[in-house]
């Protein structure tokens, strides 16, 4: 069982309070945009064995979304942050290569 | 390989049972063959098995990292069906359904096929609608299925209470040659097949990297050494992101965790399969006695074959109040399988970007039952490129907007 914290009004809670919104930090590729980046944008997911960084919905609480850093393997969550934003601050970076040395997720490390 | 039949019962019995054979060999690794397929369960060994018996290639390879049958094939609830809407899936489960059949001869092994019928549950409206129209559609696709009154489910079964408080049963949708099998048992049988075919099945044997020149596969690195091959089938499931990052291309799947539960043995009390989508459960019972229930996926990604507790309490829930005699059940054991699930509910049968790799995966929560259709018209992609089985269910689905959309025919239960 996943316990959050949601970075909008700091309440800490067990998943059920949550609603997952799948990958985060994709870039939007609307129309006028190539087939592929259209395709890419639309289906092509990360789906990695590890580091994993997630939109959340804090759907029984303040109803707002944040994103989430997240092993796939042990569940560990190694912190939230705010969704306005296009890549995970430096702080929880930091705090993944501590703890999982050598990671990489799509353009980021 | 000797035969497996009552005249050897009687001989083994005369000599201590000292004359059994090994089902399979374990072999070590030769340096090249001309199919390798990763992945040792339920589908990758049904590829092996039909890439031989079907198209004669036997120079074959089966890569495990764990051991036979260990994922999703011994974690499954054994239900086998074909009432789906759609036609490229009724006909892929259909074929596999009838495959089922016969399996047990075919192999001379006995996956215990029981063709004891399955009920999928209307408790809504929109259900009652759907589960008519399914029946309509399979009646055009040849598969023989029936949406049949509430009286007739509690002829079929007498221990369910078809009219609960918030989900009364409206009907259900039956299909009488449905049913279960032994799932370690397909995967068993297909794996003596296999090598008694000269195919090495080679367990505990972890694929690390893909190897590739000009765009072709040329082999895989594994924890037991380089293996060169011509072809390469990657059927694993869960883990098919993880390998297809190997291979350097991405899919459009994601990894979720969907758990199952067996309760003590008890009584005979039901002698069929119950699938009740709305509320997220499906119940049938095993030669043992166990009530075997299926539940929900959780809601992200997942490689810890557990699954969240919550979903177990809404699954429970939702049984006890369709079945009240089970309130006092003890539950013996829970697990979880990862299962690959795409945004259609439809699996992937594909060659990929990189040449000479296939890929058979996205069967999500239902790959059971596909086990045989699956393993034979992947392996006639495999062997002569494309293969009217598989057609519907290429990789280019996504991009060309051609999806299978299951995900409303089938609810989420499988």
């Amino acid at each position: 069982m996943l316990i959050l914290t949601c970075p909008c009004c700091g309440v800490t809670a067990e998943e059920t309070e949550f609603h997952g919104g799948g990958e985060a930090h994709v870039t939007r590729f609307g129309p006028g945009s190539s087939e592929d980046d259209f395709h890419g944008y639309l289906f092509e997911k990360v789906n990695p064995k590890g580091v994993h960084f997630e939109r959340w919905r804090h759907n029984n609480g303040c109803g707002k979304w944040f994103h989430a850093a997240r092993c796939t393997v042990t569940l560990e969550v190694f912190g939230t942050y705010s969704a306005q934003t296009t890549e995970p601050p430096q702080d929880i970076k930091d705090k993944i290569s501590a703890k999982r040395p050598g990671w990489s997720w799509r353009e980021f490390a | 390989m000797k035969r497996y039949s009552a005249f050897a019962v009687a001989r083994e019995a005369l000599r201590n049972h000292m004359g059994w054979e090994r089902a399979w060999a374990s072999p070590e690794p030769k340096k090249k063959y001309d199919v390798i397929i990763i992945g040792a369960g339920g589908h990758g060994l049904a590829t092996a098995y039909y890439l031989g018996k079907n198209f004669g290639i036997t120079n074959v390879a089966v890569l495990e990292k764990g051991w036979l049958g260990g994922g999703n094939t011994g974690r499954n609830t054994t239900i086998i069906r074909s009432n789906y809407l759609q036609d490229p899936s009724a006909a892929m489960y259909e074929k596999s359904r009838s495959l089922y059949e016969t399996l047990s001869q075919d192999l001379n092994y006995n996956i215990m096929y029981s063709p004891r019928g399955v009920i999928m549950l209307a408790q809504t409206e929109h259900e009652v609608r759907g589960y008519k129209r399914t029946a309509h559609a399979n009646a055009l696709q040849g598969v023989t299925t029936e949406f049949i009154s509430p009286q007739r489910v509690k002829e079929i079964v007498p221990i369910i209470n078809l009219d609960g408080p918030r989900y009364p049963v409206l009907g259900g949708l039956w299909q009488a040659r449905a049913g279960t099998a032994r799932h370690d048992a397909v995967a068993w049988g297909f794996a003596r097949a296999c090598s008694a075919m000269g195919m090495d099945i080679i367990q505990k044997c972890e694929v690390t990297g893909i190897s590739r020149e000009g765009g072709r596969v040329t082999g895989v690195s594994t924890n037991r050494g380089d293996i060169a091959c011509d072809k390469l089938g990657i059927v694993v499931a869960g883990h098919s992101g993880h390998l297809a990052d190997m291979a350097g291309f991405r899919l459009p799947i994601e990894s979720v965790s969907l758990q199952a539960l067996v309760s003590e043995p008890i009584k005979p009390c039901m002698d069929c399969v119950v699938m009740a989508n709305t509320v997220h459960g499906y119940m049938s019972q095993s030669d043992k006695g166990e009530m075997v229930i299926g539940g929900g996926t959780d809601g992200y990604n997942n490689y810890t074959q557990r699954g969240a507790f919550h979903h177990i309490e809404e699954t429970v829930r939702a049984l006890v109040e369709t079945f009240p005699m089970i309130s006092r059940l003890k539950m013996l054991r829970q697990w979880g399988g990862i299962v690959d699930v795409t945004g259609d509910r439809s699996p992937i049968l594909s060659k990929t970007p990189v040449e000479g790799v296939f890929i058979n995966c996205g069967w999500g929560t239902g790959g059971f039952k596909a086990t045989p259709g699956s393993g034979w018209g992947f392996a006639e992609l495999m062997a002569k490129g494309h293969s009217p089985l598989c057609n519907e269910f290429g990789l280019n689905r996504f991009k060309e907007g051609r999806f299978i959309d299951e995900s409303v025919a089938a609810g989420v239960a499988h």
